[in-house]
């Protein structure tokens, strides 16, 4: 496995739905602090279905690239589905990540459960 | 230096198919043999605890353990009461910070650091201000990256009682002037308190010569193993400031309801301490003296001035520090345009080429610098041109990955 398959260069040079929102529902932050990673989402939602998503940020090319993904995997999606979501989806949908690169790629994710516990949406259970 | 690598059995090894290049000793070094063999003698042949036994063996194990302070101190140039075992650079200067702090700064007095200190050399200096109710201040740094001598002289004042500095910053490589620094402290009445952790492993360093007060540096960092680590202090100093950690070994006499100290060093020693790995560190400088520093010295300014070189060809390349490798160590921080340190450490750790990206423990330099990381190359004396042309070929091959 290389670390930075084909599809992770590609989110990097052309992010998906990257910019912001002029009238979100929810906007949150999060960050990697021992890297440096930025990551700004927003959610536009309707009827609890994710009608419009963008993010923002600075990263390494592994945070950024998932959070493109990410962004392409959310909208469209119920905020129920998006609830159950479990990081190991995302994770393959970037093709795998090495190890020591985890927490770049989750940091998307770790953004992803902010903005729906904001909205009032908790997961069941704690993801592991 | 062609015949050291192979006192080094990790490097023997293969990462994804290619022959392990190492560079990043500026975060721990490689153990060459000698060294892991003195830890498994010392295990196999005369293990048991120091300074109490009556046996045989206790009596071999404190004459090992004694036998290494005085080789630390020959190599620094102190006497071997003036030499505590710790733990590492991080908890020489905690104790410090306390020890120090307890008896020599009070309320409104001045603490004066620099921003490119290591978070070992400056977060116990803050709380230890917060303590006290003192004042910290930071000398900043030229545009070259070597320390603002003039900003120094402006904030040093008469409440100056400590002057916390790195030797050699772990960032920019910058060789600090500490017999400079110390003079001018000196005058102010402060003491000098020297983060060693990146000097003591890579150049001869007199401390005597330096006129610093206090002075840290860690095994790990110069062929040693882990958790073994030296504080030095001037001898009046240690008898006069109180020890940081009480307990067994640093004691002479204790009542029910109050206690006497040993001497120097012991009064700091409290607890078992850490034997082998003090064996580790004697055999250690043995090695190392074996080698020359002023060879070690020669070998890694070499090394560093084909490193920079190679970065300052590349006009993708951000290289931090100054340009000139007499005045710097054996690290160099770079970035690549525009890509992050840990996505250029990933590319190259494919190649099996060690480099550390990060903030490396100075967050307050990465911010003057205006960077969230940077990626960082350290040499030591295991290290070969060889292994700087591969870093450099595999950097070209970073950027045409991800670069452009």
């Amino acid at each position: 496995m290389s670390p930075y398959e084909d599809l992770i260069i590609d989110h990097w040079r052309n992010p998906r739905n990257k910019g912001t929102l002029a009238d979100p529902d929810v906007d949150v932050t999060e960050a990697n602090v021992p890297c440096g990673d930025v990551l700004r989402l927003q959610l536009k939602v309707r009827d609890g279905t994710v009608q419009d998503v963008r993010f923002n940020g600075r990263g390494c090319a592994i945070s950024m690239a998932s959070a493109s993904l990410l962004t392409e995997m959310v909208k469209g999606k119920k905020l129920d589905e998006l609830r159950e979501m479990r990081e190991e989806e995302l994770l393959e949908a970037l093709g795998g990540v090495i190890k020591p690169r985890l927490s770049c790629a989750l940091l998307s994710y770790r953004t992803l459960k902010k903005a729906l516990e904001a909205l009032g949406v908790h997961a069941r259970r704690a993801s592991s | 230096m062609r015949t050291v690598r192979t006192d080094f059995p990790i490097l023997d090894q293969r990462i994804n198919g290619r022959s392990l290049v190492y560079l990043d000793s500026a975060a721990t070094s490689q153990k060459p043999r000698q060294v892991i063999e003195a830890v498994a003698r010392f295990y196999r042949e005369t293990n048991a605890n120091v300074h109490r036994g009556l046996y045989g063996l206790s009596v071999g194990a404190t004459e090992l353990y004694e036998g290494a302070r005085k080789k630390v101190a020959a190599f620094i140039g102190v006497d071997p009461e003036e030499v505590i075992f710790t733990r590492g650079t991080t908890e020489s200067l905690n104790a410090l910070s306390y020890s120090l702090g307890e008896a020599w700064v009070g309320p409104g007095d001045e603490i004066l650091v620099t921003v490119m200190e290591h978070h070992a050399n400056l977060v116990p200096w803050q709380e230890l201000a917060k303590r006290k109710g003192a004042v910290l201040q930071a000398v900043g740094i030229t545009p070259e990256g070597e320390l603002d001598l003039e900003d120094f002289r402006r904030k040093l004042s008469p409440r100056t009682r400590i002057v916390a500095v790195t030797h050699v910053s772990n960032v920019l490589g910058t060789v600090n002037p500490i017999s400079e620094i110390a003079e001018m402290a000196h005058e102010v009445g402060a003491k000098v308190v020297v983060d060693a952790a990146q000097a003591v492993p890579h150049m001869s360093v007199r401390v005597k010569e330096q006129g610093c007060d206090f002075l840290a540096f860690s095994g790990h960092k110069m062929l040693a193993p882990t958790g073994i680590g030296v504080l030095w202090g001037r001898k009046e100093l240690l008898e006069e400031i109180p020890p940081f950690l009480t307990g067994g070994e640093m004691i002479r006499e204790v009542w029910i309801d109050r206690a006497t100290w040993n001497d120097p060093p012991y009064k700091f020693e409290a607890g078992t301490p850490p034997v082998a790995q003090a064996v580790g560190l004697g055999a250690a400088v043995e090695y190392l003296e074996g080698l020359g520093m002023e060879e070690v010295r020669r070998h890694e300014e070499e090394l560093v001035a084909k490193v920079l070189e190679g970065l300052l060809a590349r006009d993708y390349v951000d290289v931090y520090g100054p340009r000139d490798p007499a005045r710097r160590g054996g690290v160099v921080a770079f970035n690549l345009k525009g890509i992050h340190p840990h996505d250029v450490a990933t590319l190259l750790d494919q190649e099996g080429i060690a480099i550390r990206a990060g903030h490396h423990c100075a967050q307050p330099l990465h911010r003057l610098l205006g960077i969230a990381a940077s990626c960082r190359v350290s040499v030591y004396v295991y290290n070969t041109p060889d292994d700087i042309e591969a870093f450099l070929a595999a950097l070209d091959r970073v950027w045409e990955a991800l670069g452009g």
